[in-house]
């Protein structure tokens, strides 16, 4: 039972396209989260990530495609849906007029959270997000790292299955972030966490699976230690090509220096990715053999170096 | 029904918390207890004074042009504004309980203010004997136009994360509604009928003289169930904004 239990499939992102006016924030993005599963999207600023949240949290449909949340539709079954998530949002919107244990109550309720189960549970974030000397304090007092804790306590106070959280470490102080950290990582063996990031060794850090995410695309999807790997110049080239598939598929795979290829139709064209080993140049060999073969060279990428653009846009280390 | 109760009573600790309200009360009770005062108080102009609200209703229809919208301007758009919609409209709740219960609190605070204000007729039994007729009408009038004032200010509140748009464009739609009539001479016929049936007045005088009558009851009641469902409707449609 357990083991069907962690292969389940919680989170379903089918086609996910969403505009603001003329400009796509997201393009057919897709992806899934299984139950248990502590999932990082990493992306710059404005890479769409908070969208993809927004959407994933029923706050506003895509205006193209498909979530699933525990087999119901996000826009559809938009409640049940709700009733399953607790959401941080990036800004940790709070009423600041209302002292803590009260503005927790008050999110309780709204969660359908019987009286008693208010209670106990209150209690318990309280501990576990450490606000025991600030329970009675109204939240406008608070520190940021304080209204921090306070938007993570209301989003785990219904237990929910999945926990969506948009930049849980931002704007905080150091050792605040550490304990952050410990405390996703110890949220994400119960339940399924969705958090996005823009620092690179915090998803490194916490994250079972990230998904780099950049001008609206998934570009690329991997456990964090692979991620690294290809991080460290694994180059990857994509070359156009005129010619029958097996037989440049075949050749490809003999040019020395090449450790994989795959081909895929790109917009009707055929184009073969090409998996180099470290540190090596192809360009010259590939070329060479594709035309000395008869067949026409349409065009070639360095693909990876688009992938460390990105990285190079993310915030690889921390200011400590 | 509970989270309808949870939304309406976190704002009504919110409004007995805060000085907004606290300020609007008062300038009610100022305005309308200058208003009462004169109207019964023997003066040179006045020496013979009937003990009645009379003078009461017609002004406070006035004051109710403005104070609905300061008492629900807050109600939306502060959510907007602080981004707390967003944990609102993802919480599993209805959009029209968000509206209701929002709308109820507001419609309590407004009761609570023309209760205050029961210490007119009060001051009349004590003093004199007055009809007892006008004075239910009169207060049922208040009420069921009050309602409807603050399910104006509801949409008003919905459509904008600004409050001071909120509060200047709910006053627009009330104060329309409240002089509107006043273009019928211009128009005549058949259009200048039907302009005084959309205004306020038309509906609202009757209940001062004492009279009950189910026509104006229901139009109160339906300008505060069609502005209602628009709020509810603009609270959707910010989902899909």
């Amino acid at each position: 039972m357990e083991d069907q239990n962690t292969n389940e499939i919680m989170i379903q992102a089918t086609d996910l396209t969403h505009f603001y006016g003329p400009q796509p924030a997201i393009e057919e993005v897709n992806f899934g989260v299984k139950r248990g599963e502590i999932l990082g999207f990493l992306g710059p600023n404005g890479a769409g990530k908070t969208t993809t949240m927004r959407i994933l949290t029923g706050f506003m449909p895509p205006t193209e495609g498909k979530v699933t949340l525990a087999d119901y539709d996000v826009v559809e079954q938009s409640l049940e849906v709700r009733k399953r998530i607790g959401y941080l949002p990036e800004t940790v919107p709070l009423h600041t007029e209302m002292q803590v244990t009260n503005y927790l109550k008050y999110m309780g309720t709204l969660r359908g959270m019987p009286s008693r189960q208010i209670k106990r549970r209150v209690g318990e974030v309280i501990d576990v997000c450490r606000l025991q000397d600030y329970h009675k304090t109204i939240i406008g007092k608070l520190s940021k790292g304080f209204r921090q804790r306070v938007g993570i306590a209301q989003a785990i106070l219904h237990e929910p299955e999945v926990l969506v959280l948009d930049e849980p470490t931002i704007g905080i102080d150091p050792i605040q972030v550490v304990e952050t950290r410990r405390l996703i990582q110890e949220l994400g063996r119960e339940q399924t966490v969705v958090l996005s990031s823009h620092i690179l060794p915090e998803v490194n850090m916490i994250c079972e699976r990230v998904l780099i995410i950049h001008e609206g695309h998934i570009v690329a999807e991997d456990t964090p230690s692979n991620l690294a790997q290809r991080l460290q110049g694994v180059d990857q080239l994509q070359v156009e090509v005129g010619g029958p598939v097996q037989e440049v598929l075949s050749l490809l795979r003999r040019v020395p220096g090449v450790t994989e290829v795959t081909q895929r139709y790109n917009q009707g064209r055929n184009v073969f990715v090409v998996q180099v080993e470290q540190d090596r140049d192809l360009r010259d060999e590939i070329s060479r053999a594709i035309v000395s073969n008869g067949w026409s060279l349409l065009s070639m990428q360095l693909v990876s170096m688009s992938l460390e653009d990105i990285f190079l846009r993310l915030t690889t280390h921390e200011e400590l | 029904m509970r989270t309808i109760q949870a939304v309406a009573w976190k704002e009504i600790q919110v409004y007995f918390g805060t000085p907004t309200a606290y300020i609007v009360g008062m300038i009610f009770l100022a305005l309308t207890g200058i208003v009462f005062a004169s109207g019964v108080v023997p003066s040179e102009n006045n020496p013979f004074p009937e003990a009645t609200l009379g003078r009461f209703f017609t002004w406070t229809s006035l004051f109710l042009i403005f104070l609905p919208p300061a008492l629900t301007m807050r109600l939306l758009a502060e959510e907007q504004k602080l981004g707390t919609i967003e944990l609102l409209l993802t919480s599993p709740v209805r959009d029209w309980e968000i509206i209701l219960g929002k709308y109820l609190a507001s419609f309590a605070f407004l009761l609570a203010m023309l209760a205050l204000t029961l210490y007119y007729p009060v001051l009349l039994y004590v003093f004199a004997e007055p009809d007892p007729g006008p004075l239910y009408a009169g207060y049922l009038g208040l009420i069921l136009y009050g309602a409807a004032a603050l399910a104006i200010g509801m949409l008003t509140s919905t459509i904008t994360s600004n409050q001071i748009v909120a509060l200047i464009v709910g006053i627009g739609v009330i104060g329309a509604l409240y002089v509107v009539h006043f273009s019928t001479d211009i128009v005549g016929g058949i259009a200048s009928v039907l302009i005084s049936e959309i205004g306020f007045q038309a509906h609202y005088e009757d209940f001062g003289r004492g009279v009950i009558d189910t026509k104006h009851v229901v139009y109160f009641l339906s300008v505060t169930a069609v502005f209602l469902f628009l709020a509810i409707r603009a609270l959707e449609f910010r989902r899909w904004r």
